[in-house]
This record gives C-alpha cells, structure tokens and sequence, in this order.
C-alpha cells in the first residue's frame, strides 16, 4: 500500500514531464495544469488523487481488520483475558489506525513535493484566486489540506472500526467500510438527493482546495470539519457501546 | 477462601439454555477438574468466568471480586491466566515476541515490568527456551498448546483456568503438561481444567465436577465418581464345576458367565450380584467347598465410561435419535 501512495504522485509527474500536452478544461485535478508551474501542487495533485479510492481502500482495509483481524485470528480473547479493557482497546486501535492513515496522506505529500520540486522547482505558490503565497505559508497550506483530509478519513475509520466488532471476518469489514464510502460517493453524484449531500463523508472532502484561495474560503472547510467529527464521535460512542456489551465467542 | 465462585449462573443463547442455574466453588490451591461432553456449557463457563460472555443471569466471582462489575484492567482477571480453547498467537512472530507483546499489553507500568521479566523463566518451565526464537508458525500443536500455558503464567496469576489443554496432544505432550498443572497446584496456583477425558481428570486432579447440560450433576474427589456396582468376581481354575455351584445358591445370580467353557478344568472370571444377606467370604466357602481353587475375589467397581455417562446421559436422551440421521 505504502508503494502505491509513493508511486501514486510519481507517476503523475513522470507523466507530466513526459507529455506536453496540457488537460482539457474541468479534466483532472483542478491543480493539474499547475503542477508545470510550480513543484509543490504535486502535492496537492497527489492528495486530490488518491482521495476518493485508494486513501478510502486503505482506510478500510486498515479500520476493517483492527478488531475483526485479531478476533480470527483468536488473539482477541486473549488480549481481553490478559486483561485489556475493552474500551482501552478501541481507543488503542482508533488511534493506530489513524496515524498509519496519516503516514499515508504524508507519504503522499511528500513523495509529491519532492518529485514536483525536482521536476519544476519549488517557488512562491500562485493561488486559485490570483495572488501568491510565499513559499513558507504555502507548504503550510498543504500540510493543513492533508490534515485535512486524514480528519475526513478519521471518520471512515469510526466506521471501519463499528464493522470490525461485529464481525471475525478483516475481509468483510473491509469490504463493508470501504463499500459505504463508494457508495457515498456515488450519493454525492446524484443530482436528486442534494437534500443529504451534506451529511455524507465524501461531500466535503475536496473543501481543502479552499486553502489555496486568497483569503482562504473557511465555509466548506468548517462544514467539512463539523460533519467529520460528527461521524467520529457518533461511530466511536455506537461502537464502544456495542463493544463493551459484546458476547466474545471467537 | 474460594478462588472461583459461580452463583446461580445462567446463559441462554435464543431459546438454547448453555449454563444452567450453575453454582460451582473452586479452593485456593485446587487443581480442579471440570469434565463434561463437548457441549455441556464447558468453555461457555469459562468464557463467563474471564468475562468475554455476559452471563443472563447470576454472578461470577474470581478471589471474591465479582468479574461483572470491575471489567477493567484493574479488575480481578490480573489474578487469572488462561487459556481459553485453542491457543491463538501472532503466527508471524516468535513465541518470544508473542510473550513480550502480551506482558505489555496491560495493566500499570509495574506489572508490566513484572512480566517482562518473568519471561524467560515461563518458557523455560514448559521447556521451550529454544524454541523461543522460532515463529509461532512454525511450532507444532504441542508447542502451541505449551506457549498458551507460558503466557497464561505470566504475571504469577494466582488461578490459572485452562479450557482442553491436551486437546490433540500425544501421550507423551499430554504427560508433560499434567506434570506441569501438578507442580503448580503443588507450588499453590489454584488450577481449574476443563476436559472431555475422564481418565485425565481423574489421575491429574483434587475434585472434579462434572457439568451435564449446563448444570453441575457431580462435584467431588475423582474417587466418588465411581462407585461400586454390588457385584463381585471371582477368579476360578474350574469355570464349569464353579458355575454349577454358584447356580445352586441362594441369593446370588450369575451376571457374567462369557469366559466359562464347556469342559472342566478351564479357568474362568465369574461375575456375580450377592443378595444382602449373603457374603462373598460365604460363597467362596462353597466353591472351595466344592473343589473350586479362588485365585481372586474382588467387590467390581462401575466402569469409568459407565460412571461418566450415567452422570451425563439425560433420562430422556433417546427423543434425539429419531432426529439425530
């Protein structure tokens, strides 16, 4: 997983290096064409990039075995035996989850600002609104996006983790968490149901180009903010609820 | 001062009753047996008792601290190891690794410590020092069944609850780990063992109780559990000459006569059920009366299968066999 978050924003420089021919408009990351202009929307190319299917796959895939892992696995009832409180338990593996999530959002960001900046040089960032960042702040900026987004994919995590106590099957919590975040996605294309588009996880998750706005456009953002945590702490309270009443026969 | 205590204890799975109004107490320094068929409610016992199954109804105590009011890290279960059906490990590490991780998995800074340390001399007391090194995945099942019980030692519990722990073991394996479970009692770890063996639990164990259907049908030291049946055998050098002469007695009727041969002379085991008023001294006064040489005289005892399915059997246990094909 970690190669493809490396290789992910790699190849999208390689390939810019190699063709010159620039995207249609309204194709590809709205940064896309900017990536020539300066190195660091690499960065932001990468991030836009993996965002909707391979950071949501790894988040799964990670949310999905934490309990589910170690219950097929028969290390569950061990750990709880030795004993590790059930709650403490959860809390260790949320927090796990989220940071390997964060390795791979900054492996990501990373990876981007190092090819981009080898392939066009790192300068002051022209924004979307016209003016420029120097180059301190706008590597500020891009760190705050990623943040970001790992915080919208915290709240996949709270998912995955529900789906992983009640279930011994990693694979199927996996599928299951991973599955509602497509399927939000899919909600959030459809036109007709812009009456819930605020409520689904995936809605917000493109807000952190408002960072590159001068002044910075908080509105998305903060919506995007509030509806994370909500999720968070929403998953977390029903799964330590569950958790902690649950019959462990594995 | 009991060390496990169930009162009153109930789990219903639906419509399915798996423990049953269960009252069990288990001493300080016990080695304690707890024998039933598979499905009796063993494990579901077991899995109540460490508090990983919510009980319906009743309590559990462990030292008397009840197990279902403190389920923390501080609770009772830092008195217990266990090992709760198949030892399970992370199959990609050593064994050793495996016991570094679980020593550090809870409790205070102390006690972590505590179990880091004690470590070595927990593989060294089921004889896998070498071993230690090797993946998980590469030990066999005895070796398994081994590091379960050398991670249940960690942290010196003071009751060690062990589910089948020579399940699938050779005679050799299953040998070494009831010498194992001896020496703790002895040292004053109160053990409790589950097993479907009755021969086990009876050469390893102090008391035994034995669990039918989810309730406690016996509890008692292994001796009680058989009991002599009434009969008696004699071993004559004349099956034939003694048969007759057993038939022509009062009170006694012949129960076993298969080893008797048509001709005389031949040596045999009779079985026999004595009236109360009639002696067995009495009835090998006749046979040697009689001619007969007695080489052994000796009060049957219940057979062991005997004994453990008369505990077990429901009285109305042949309503599943019409269904059972």
């Amino acid at each position: 997983m970690a190669t493809a978050f490396v290789a992910i924003p790699t190849l999208i420089v390689v390939a810019l290096v190699l063709t010159s021919e620039p995207p249609e408009p309204g194709e590809g990351s709205p940064f896309l064409r900017l990536v020539e202009i300066n190195g660091v929307f690499a960065s932001l190319v990468g991030l836009s990039v993996v965002q909707p299917f391979f950071l949501p796959l790894a988040t799964g895939l990670l949310a999905g075995d934490a309990i589910a892992g170690e219950s097929s696995a028969g290390t569950l009832r061990y750990l709880l035996v030795r004993p590790v409180g059930r709650l403490h338990l959860l809390a260790v593996k949320y927090a796990s989850v989220v940071t390997q999530v964060f390795a791979a959002v900054a492996i990501v960001a990373l990876t981007g600002l190092a090819v981009g900046g080898l392939a066009y040089g790192i300068g002051p960032l022209p924004t979307l609104s016209g003016t420029t960042l120097a180059v301190g702040p706008a590597l500020l900026r891009v760190a705050g996006a990623g943040l970001y987004l790992v915080l919208g994919m915290a709240g996949l995590v709270a998912v995955g983790l529900l789906f992983s106590t009640l279930t011994d099957s990693g694979p199927g919590a996996t599928a299951a968490t991973v599955g509602v975040y497509i399927v939000m996605e899919v909600l959030d294309a459809l036109p007709a149901l812009r009456i819930i588009h605020p409520y689904l996880l995936s809605h917000h998750a493109l807000a952190f180009a408002d960072l590159f706005r001068s002044p910075i456009a908080l509105d998305g953002i903060t919506r995007g903010v509030i509806v994370d945590a909500g999720y968070i702490l929403v998953f977390l309270a029903l799964t330590a609820v569950l958790f902690s009443r649950k019959d462990v026969t594995s | 001062m009991s060390v496990l205590a169930t009162r009153n204890l109930t789990k219903h799975y639906g419509d399915q009753v798996v423990v049953d109004d269960l009252n069990l107490i288990v001493e300080r320094g016990e080695l304690y047996g707890f024998l039933g068929p598979n499905g009796a409610g063993k494990s579901t016992t077991i899995r109540i008792a460490l508090g990983l199954v919510f009980p319906t109804s009743g309590s559990v105590e462990v030292c008397d601290v009840p197990v279902f009011t403190t389920v923390r890290s501080d609770g009772p279960l830092r008195l217990v190891g266990a090992v709760v059906e198949e030892p399970a490990f992370w199959d990609y590490l050593s064994g050793r690794r495996n016991l570094e991780l679980f020593a550090r998995a809870a409790g205070p800074p102390d006690d972590r410590t505590a179990r880091l340390a004690q470590i070595d001399e927990v593989l060294k007391m089921v004889d896998l020092e070498d071993a230690g090194r090797k993946h998980v995945k590469a030990y066999s099942h005895g070796m398994r069944q081994r590091l379960g019980i050398a991670r249940a030692l960690l942290g010196a519990p003071e009751l060690l609850v062990l589910d089948e722990p020579t399940n699938g073991l050779d005679p050799q394996g299953m040998r070494e780990v009831r010498r194992l479970l001896r020496r703790l009692a002895d040292n004053g770890v109160t053990v409790f063992v589950s097993s479907h063996l009755l021969s086990e639990v009876e050469t390893m164990c102090d008391r035994v109780g034995v669990l039918s259907s989810g309730r406690l049908v016996a509890d008692g030291p292994p001796s009680g559990l058989r009991k002599a049946s009434g009969s008696v055998v004699f071993e004559v050098d004349d099956g034939a000459v003694a048969l007759g002469i057993l038939r022509s007695l009062e009170g006694v009727v012949v129960e076993d006569e298969a080893t008797v041969e048509a001709s005389t002379g031949a040596p045999s085991r009779l079985r026999v059920r004595l009236a109360e008023e009639v002696s067995a001294a009495q009835v090998n006064a006749a046979l040697v009366g009689g001619g007969v040489g007695v080489g052994a005289v000796r009060p049957e005892q219940e057979r062991l299968e005997d004994a453990f399915l008369s505990l077990t059997e429901e009285p109305d246990s042949h309503e599943w066999a019409p269904h059972a094909g």
